[in-house]
């Protein structure tokens, strides 16, 4: 969590950046093209009617019969302002989703790269002029110029650019950490990469893309409820166009305003102008919790996800194991066995061998290590790692089974109480690693894994939004049961390999659950691409980013959990401020319908329950009531609505009591005081 | 006055006892599964065979409307002919005239489609011979398409996916055999007891006090009106429906008729609970629609018990309320009652004359039409309500930040368009139809037609109005009842309300059952605590507010400016 807090320092976190602002205002003014406003049903609708109430201003000013020009002209302002707010809620959501974009893709415009010609050669280009295929050399102190794939050496390389984490990172050919970003800068050794990208169609292109308008398309979900908008706005479109006959039946005459008037109140322009902007907000989200997605539509599977497929190491434990405690053999002093165990670990650069030696130091001086002594890397035939002095010591530490075996056949016994301590060990959840010294047992490390904490009030969370949480781990089932337990997971993987993933989605899917996972390795990609949400680690391979559908910048497991939370925020505004904007219509009907028919019907005043001044007054409040709620709502739009993990009828229950009976009252509290403001001009 | 309350209560009660089993009936033998009426079983399978019907085929949603339509098609165009020379067929004792084309045109489609709009009026415009073979014959049958369609829906969400949503035809012929007809002959016998004719003879005469020869219409009414309320048709035998004293002639008479209109309604909703094994989900729609039903009847049964102001203003008296209109046999309480039942459930017989009731029982009458979905017709009830609960779906779905699913399936696009359009139709159809005639009536009042459009109406005005919006909401509704100061038999109101008929009836059982049909083949999503539960009483709320909200705002302004318009002003 500091992590993020931190990357919200560097980012701005205010909705209404002056700059912004400014684009959002004229990009409002050219969304008023009809070909770009038809792309939304609902407030092209209010286009149209904007357009008749100025012909009818015109007419009016010339001819007699509908009414008071100067009011015409008003109406049509607020009409005129109603469709502008709609687009510069969806102007400002854009406007701050690229700026978003920007600000992480000007870390890597035009950065001289050295290319490595086919003969072998090098010379310097711009980065912009690097193609996919391309190879460039980075030495220390280089920035990197476009997102790459080591193909020779390994380097450290501070990502603080685009993660904001500052520790530098190891990235090294071969394995699944092979992924560099431009931006970013190698702090030591040199590499060679190969460009894996063509100009502009980085994730970060393709992203921003997806925020502009042209590319992008409507998610299923946006689909469906647009038709059901569609379908309410043509309910209202028969209920005015029937009124001018019921009216005419009625002797009484309805201006064209009038008529206008209502029906914009009506449909659902609240919902209709935020719509988009909610959207691209969730995206924006998204990508300020350094997250790329790829389509609007993977944020909002995340809100549906059942099931998520954590890794252990990084996600639920904190790296990797560390050991707590020494436990000698039988008649051997705990001295002996701390020091052959930094012998054998002094050497070791595994972060298992780092944390004796700092175990160690918490309980004795550091030995040095003698002149002369031979290191034994770790192998998977020895199952040990260790050290040979020159004074003829063999130490060794290692797994119990080929300990055991290496103790057994050198003749020595092998004594209960180790057996015992190393069952202990594994039965709660710990790692035992066996020392040996000249093939003698001399104890037990205990290796633990540290739990992250506050994870399991996160599984928690999950558990309550519905979401079964799965632990993959290559520990052995003991283990990983137990640390499953602890951390409160539903499930776990135990001895996983990828496939095993791969079919743990698949049997997931086949029950018709929406899995969510994330990975970094080749072997995941197929997994990944499987996954409902795949999200790739930027430092994993090329093929894992492709075939997921996010990319998480920070590369860090936990943000699968902030993801689906994103995704069910989208869902929520949608139908929350959906809810909102149809309830809202109660009141505009008590608005508007006595107003029209109280000069022929004066009964009707009894429909007047808010006692608005007069006909006009009460039509021009309502208006204006639906044109101002669309800006005071953009600033919920773009946070998004707040999820919360109360089960599904208890967050229905809230949900309609804030909106929906809020959007009951709400108006009629809105429309009576701007009617009192009105009536102190009319 | 207590008296009058035991008598309601006593129907709603004897209505839930006889309702409640009749369900889980229903539910078991559709399934199935065996029941005491599986000796009809040699009946069925010879009805099949001569038919050349195989009933133990599945069909896809698509074969099954496709035998639903084609069959209503084939008594559409039987029936118009049988109505347009019923004077030339025999069993015409009075001598009754055959009808025009425009007349049969509206009268067959309105039975077809479950309606019995009935312009004609029972005693002069049709023969013994056609309320038996059009008449009564398409109660049945009317009854039994809505039954089966209803079934259809209910076997798309039984099993987890499936393609097949049963046979029509199965569930056609067992809705006739082993619930129709049963009941309908119990029903007509306690009629038959309590005095409703059941005869062949002509008219018959009397000699009032008073020295007049009055001739009296008879004939085998009560069969027929066993089955116009057993299969919420409505249409009477005598042109005045069950407020004439020979179709209801005693208070016993009148439960029997109001019980017998609500108990397949009623059933169905818990035979859908107990069909698809989520029995609480079946009593949560049950719930929302009892709490509908009451919140219409509260404040009609009050406004005819606060009797007329207008009469009051003369210093009149009403100790027993708004008695215009009303029998005196049986009260205004169970008179109310009745006009609730009879709006919500799609029956369309009346016990009074709605045109009579108070300003704001039309306003109550009028939305129980137009929601249509508190129990509503036989089957077709349920179908009403579930476009509104694919609605509610869809938005709670979202507000609890999920995509939407509703038991399992996922509520998607195509899904949502076919709701939205199905939602669609009733306004389009009231609101344009009324707004036509509302056009013509104060444009072309004078036009040269065979019935002057300014002849139209008898109290124009507000009443007016509400009298052509009643029109078409009841044709839309497929309801049948009228406010009978209409002067409807021509050739615009048979025409218009007609097409009306038509659309609103087949279109919202295509619309459900399509749905259905489509849902039952996605894949079937396991619930989590993250899915929104559609059997809580939350969502039951939510359902139940998506119904109120939807209609108002549909019919708001045209409900202000005819019922209460006339109501504010009669203050």
């Amino acid at each position: 969590m500091k992590r993020s807090s931190q990357i919200m320092k560097n980012q701005s976190n205010k909705l209404f950046e002056p700059a912004l602002v400014k684009t959002a205002l004229r990009e409002s003014f050219i969304k008023l093209n009809p070909r770009i406003m038809l792309r939304n049903p609902v407030m092209f609708t209010v286009e149209v009617g904007t357009a008749i109430m100025l012909y009818v201003t015109v007419y009016s000013f010339m001819y007699s019969g509908q009414g008071n020009w100067g009011y015409n002209f008003i109406i049509f302002l607020i009409l005129l302002l109603t469709v502008l707010f709609a687009n510069f809620a969806e102007a400002i959501a854009e406007a701050r989703g690229k700026a978003q974009a920007d600000s992480l893709r000007k870390t890597r415009e035009d950065t001289p790269a050295k290319v490595v010609l086919d003969n072998g050669t090098v010379v310097t280009k711009s980065s912009n002029e690097l193609k996919k295929g391309d190879v460039f050399v980075c030495e220390p102190g280089d920035t990197i110029p476009t997102d790459g794939e080591i193909t020779e050496g390994l380097a450290t390389i501070d990502e603080s650019a685009i993660t904001g984490e500052s520790a530098p990172v190891i990235r090294e050919a071969g394995g699944d950490k092979s992924s560099v970003t431009g931006g970013t800068k190698v702090l030591s050794d040199r590499i060679k990469v190969v460009v894996t990208t063509q100009p502009g169609e980085s994730f970060l292109d393709k992203m921003i893309a997806l925020v502009e308008g042209a590319s992008r398309q409507k998610t299923p979900n946006e689909i469906a409820l647009t038709i059901l908008l569609a379908s309410f706005t043509l309910i209202f479109i028969i209920v005015c166009v029937t009124l001018k006959p019921f009216a005419g039946y009625a002797n009484t005459p309805i201006t064209i305003a009038a008529l206008i008037s209502l029906f914009v109140c009506l449909i659902p322009t609240t919902i209709g102008g935020l719509l988009s902007a909610i959207g691209i907000a969730g995206m924006d989200r998204a990508l300020r919790a350094n997250v790329i997605t790829k389509s609007g539509k993977a944020v909002e599977t995340a809100g549906d996800i059942d099931t998520l497929l954590l890794d252990k190491t990084g996600t639920i434990t904190i790296g990797n194991r560390k050991a707590t405690q020494f436990w000698p053999a039988p008649g051997v002093s705990p001295d002996d066995l701390v020091k052959t165990a930094v012998l054998s670990s002094l050497a070791d650069e595994t972060p298992e061998g780092k944390s004796i030696v700092e175990l160690a130091a918490t309980h004795v001086k550091l030995p040095a290590v003698p002149e002369g002594s031979a290191f034994i890397k770790f192998t998977a035939e020895t199952r040990s790692s260790g050290i040979d002095t020159p004074d003829g010591l063999r130490i060794r530490k290692g797994a119990y089974d080929a300990m055991r075996k290496l103790a057994l056949n050198a003749g020595h016994i092998m004594q209960n109480a180790v057996k015992e301590r190393v069952e202990a060990i594994s039965s709660n959840g710990g790692t035992p690693l066996v020392v040996t010294q000249n093939e003698e047992i001399m104890g037990v490390i205990e290796l633990q894994d540290i739990i992250k904490p506050g994870i399991a009030e996160r599984f928690e969370r999950l558990r309550k939004m519905g979401v079964k949480t799965v632990m993959v781990t290559g520990d052995n089932p003991l283990t990983a049961k137990f640390i499953a337990e602890k951390a409160g997971v539903d499930d776990f993987i135990a001895e996983a390999k990828p496939e095993d993933k791969m079919n743990y989605i698949k049997h997931e899917q086949a029950s018709g659950k929406l899995v969510a996972m994330m990975g970094d390795g080749t072997n995941d990609a197929p997994a990944l691409a499987q996954a409902d949400v795949g999200v790739a680690m930027n430092s994993g391979t090329q093929a894992a980013k492709e075939a997921g559908n996010m990319v998480d910048l920070d590369n860090d497991p936990t943000k699968l959990i902030e993801i689906v939370e994103i995704g069910k925020q989208l869902l929520i505004t949608r139908g929350t401020l959906t809810t909102f904007s149809i309830a809202n219509d109660v009141a505009k009907y008590f608005a508007i319908v006595p107003a029209l028919f109280i000069a022929s019907i004066p009964a009707l005043q009894s429909l007047n329950i808010m006692g608005l001044h007069s006909p006009e007054s009460a039509i021009l409040s309502a208006v204006i009531f639906n044109a101002i709620i669309i800006p005071v709502l953009i600033p919920l739009a773009l946070k998004g609505v707040e999820y919360k993990p109360i089960g599904a009828s208890a967050l229905l229950r809230r949900n309609l009591l804030i909106y929906g009976l809020g959007g009951v009252i709400a108006p009629f509290i809105g429309i009576k005081l701007i009617d009192v403001v009105i009536a102190l001009f009319l | 006055m207590n008296s009058e309350i035991s008598g309601v209560v006593a129907s709603f009660l004897i209505t839930l006892l006889i309702a409640v089993p009749l369900g889980k009936y229903l539910a078991k033998m559709f399934a199935g599964e065996r029941v005491w009426t599986d000796f009809m079983k040699p009946v069925e399978n010879g009805l099949f065979k001569i038919a050349g019907i195989r009933a133990n085929e599945p069909m896809d949603w698509k074969q099954f409307l496709k035998a639903m339509l084609t069959i209503n098609l084939l008594w559409l165009v039987y029936g118009f002919f049988v109505l347009i020379y019923q004077d030339k067929l025999p069993l015409n004792p009075d001598g009754n005239p055959g009808m025009t084309p425009d007349l049969a045109f509206n009268t067959i489609i309105s039975f077809v489609v479950n309606c019995d709009l009935q312009h004609y009026s029972g005693e002069s415009g049709v023969t013994y011979l056609t309320q038996h073979i059009i008449m009564m014959f398409l109660m049945f049958t009317s009854a039994a398409t809505g039954i089966a369609a209803a079934v259809g829906l209910f076997k798309a969400f039984r099993d987890k996916t499936v393609d097949n949503i049963g046979n029509f035809w199965e569930f056609f012929v067992k809705a006739l055999t082993r619930l129709l007809l049963p009941l309908s002959i119990v029903v007509a016998v306690i009629l038959a007891f309590n005095g409703t004719p059941s005869s062949y003879a002509g008219k018959d005469q009397f000699i009032s006090l008073q020295g007049d020869t009055v001739n009296v219409s008879r004939g085998p009414a009560a069969e027929m009106i066993a089955i116009k309320h057993l299969g919420t048709n409505g249409g009477g035998w005598f042109g005045a429906n069950s407020a004439h004293p020979l179709e209801n002639p005693t208070y016993v008479t009148n439960m029997t008729e109001i019980i017998s209109q609500m108990i397949i309604p009623m059933a169905m909703i818990i035979a859908f609970g107990y069909f698809i094994r989520r029995k609480k989900l079946g009593w949560v729609i049950f719930g929302v629609m009892t709490i509908g039903m009451f919140m219409l009847m509260i404040p009609t049964i009050s406004s005819e018990l606060g009797g007329n102001p207008n009469i009051a203003k003369m210093g009149v008296t009403q100790a027993t309320g708004a008695m215009e209109g009303k029998e005196v046999r049986i009260g205004p309480m169970a008179t109310g009652y009745w006009s609730t039942l009879t709006t919500i459930v799609s029956t369309g017989s009346v016990n009074s004359m709605h045109d009579s009731a108070m300003p704001l029982t039309g306003v109550w009458q009028l939305l129980g039409m137009m929601i249509n979905g508190f129990f509503g017709g036989c089957g077709v009830g349920i179908l009403n309500y579930f476009i509104y609960l694919i609605i509610a779906v869809f938005i709670s779905g979202l507000m609890v930040g999920r995509t939407p699913e509703f038991l399992g399936h996922k509520v998607e696009a195509r899904e949502v368009k076919i709701a939205a359009l199905v939602t669609l139709i009733s306004p389009l159809l009231i609101m344009a139809g009324t707004a036509i005639a509302a056009f013509v009536f104060s444009t072309y009042g004078n036009a040269d037609w065979a019935v002057k459009p300014s002849n139209w109406l008898n109290n124009p005005g507000f009443h007016g109005f509400s009298e052509m919006l009643y029109e078409f909401t009841s044709a839309n509704a497929n309801n049948g009842s009228g406010f009978e100061g209409l002067g409807d038999n021509n050739v615009f109101w048979n025409v218009s309300t007609g097409f009306v008929l038509i659309l609103g009836r087949f279109l919202p059982i295509i619309g459900p059952v399509a749905i259905a049909g489509m849902l039952a083949k996605k894949k079937y999503i396991p619930e989590s605590a993250g899915t929104l539960r559609t059997d809580t009483v939350t969502f039951g709320m939510m359902t139940l507010a998506v119904i109120l909200v939807l209609n108002a705002l549909s019919y708001f302004p045209a409900l202000a400016l005819g019922p209460l318009a006339e109501y504010f002003s009669m203050r």
